[in-house]
């Protein structure tokens, strides 16, 4: 049943993405790409790329677009609320601890360990989205590089390392540059809209 | 004047009247630092503290600060939890249900439309160059993000950090091993080596 597939997908997105924002990226495509193909590689790289211009957390972000492409608006509630309830659960005992006792849990000792595997996860995560962006398909080969993709992401990586450019700025700069060229080069003509 | 008389009105009414306008004014502010707030977790942080702290005095800057600590180390998105813990603070149950659905209702409005759209959007040739475009800036986002990240870990001088970070990604990125099983495992081996070793005379940390 397509609801609680949904609902336990991102119960367990919401239960095991630690340590915030792009944390929950590599589990969003392990469910929703690799484990039920309820999206595309190129599908989830637009997704994230909406969810990087759009205000909220990926996760909210990623349920209600997985959710109502899946089952309508039903499956978009059904999938948000999934991935909120197991914070809606733990945060709110924490808080309650929290004020009772007024002191930080042992709990965020447990989770500090977590972060260099975390770190690596968004990494791998990062770098299929990089293969995704610059080869046709995704798939590294000379063929299929696709040099104004590397440049953008060169050129990127550069303004933010280099000048501290904020990620909204960047991905504008990127998005314009890509048109313009496309336009430029004639692999989209004038007009070809539609 | 109106005000006098509410006053002297019963207490119990009062309290829970004003916990009623404490609850719709924190709902009205997620809903606004939500729709606002572009870049995660950290981001929409920085706004609640200069809302529910600067201006409100609703909270003070110490318990800001352990409540962002909290937010950050636990599970699932930190706005979310960020929401939870001042909703609880400023009305208990109904508190967490003002500020969680001021917090989830402007990204759920905007990518419903937008994912109404998408087939029709993502198809269009010129959406279809902005969006690949971007794809290559959000690829340099988030490996800039690990850039800053995996220095931290490389520079805590810990080999089973940075031993532990080179295996999880060799084992996600290139046998594809399941996300869930190397947070548990990572979980696991984080426990392991944060026992002390009795016996051998000396304390790890």
């Amino acid at each position: 049943m397509i609801y609680l597939e949904l609902f336990l997908s991102f119960l367990q997105i919401g239960l095991f993405s630690v340590g915030g924002g792009y944390a929950a990226i590599p589990l969003i495509q392990e469910q929703a790409v690799e484990q039920y193909g309820w999206l595309s590689m190129e599908e989830f790289a637009d997704l994230v790329t909406i969810a990087e211009m759009t205000p909220g957390p990926v996760a909210v972000n990623a349920a209600t677009f997985v959710g109502i492409r899946i089952a309508g608006i039903p499956g978009a509630l059904t999938a948000t609320f999934a991935c909120i309830l197991p914070s809606l659960i733990l945060v709110s005992l924490l808080a309650f601890l929290y004020y009772r006792y007024k002191k930080m849990s042992a709990f965020q000792n447990l989770l500090s360990g977590l972060r260099p595997a975390v770190v690596a996860l968004i990494a791998s995560a990062g770098v299929s989205l990089l293969l995704q962006s610059v080869f046709t398909a995704g798939i590294p080969s000379v063929e299929g590089l696709q040099p104004v993709a590397l440049v953008l992401f060169m050129g990127a990586f550069f303004l933010l390392r280099k000048f501290r450019w904020n990620a909204i700025s960047v991905m504008l700069v990127c998005g314009g540059c890509s048109l313009l060229i496309g336009l430029l080069t004639g692999a989209v003509p004038v007009g070809a809209a539609g | 004047m109106r005000t006098g008389a509410e006053e002297e009105g019963d207490p119990f009414l009062k309290i829970v009247g004003e916990r009623a306008r404490n609850c719709l004014r924190l709902f009205t502010c997620m809903l606004y630092i939500s729709s606002f707030t572009f870049g995660g977790g950290f981001v929409i942080i920085t706004f609640m503290k200069r809302k529910f702290v600067d201006e409100l005095h609703w909270i003070d800057e110490q318990e800001m600060l352990d409540l962002t600590a909290l937010a950050q180390s636990s599970p699932g998105a930190i706005a979310v939890n960020a929401a939870i813990l001042v909703g609880y603070r400023v009305g208990g149950a109904a508190g967490i249900a003002a500020a969680v659905l001021g917090t989830i209702l402007p990204p759920m409005a905007i990518l419903s439309v937008i994912s109404l759209f998408y087939a029709a959007f993502a198809s269009n040739p010129y959406v279809a160059l902005v969006l690949k475009g971007m794809q290559a800036g959000v690829a340099a986002i988030i490996l800039s993000v690990v850039a800053d990240l995996g220095t931290n870990v490389v520079r805590s001088r810990s080999v089973f950090r940075v031993l532990l970070m080179v295996a999880v990604f060799i084992a996600a990125f290139f046998f594809g091993v399941n996300v869930i099983v190397l947070i548990l495992l990572a979980a696991l081996a984080g426990v392991l080596a944060s026992i002390p070793r009795h016996g051998k005379g000396r304390e790890k940390r």
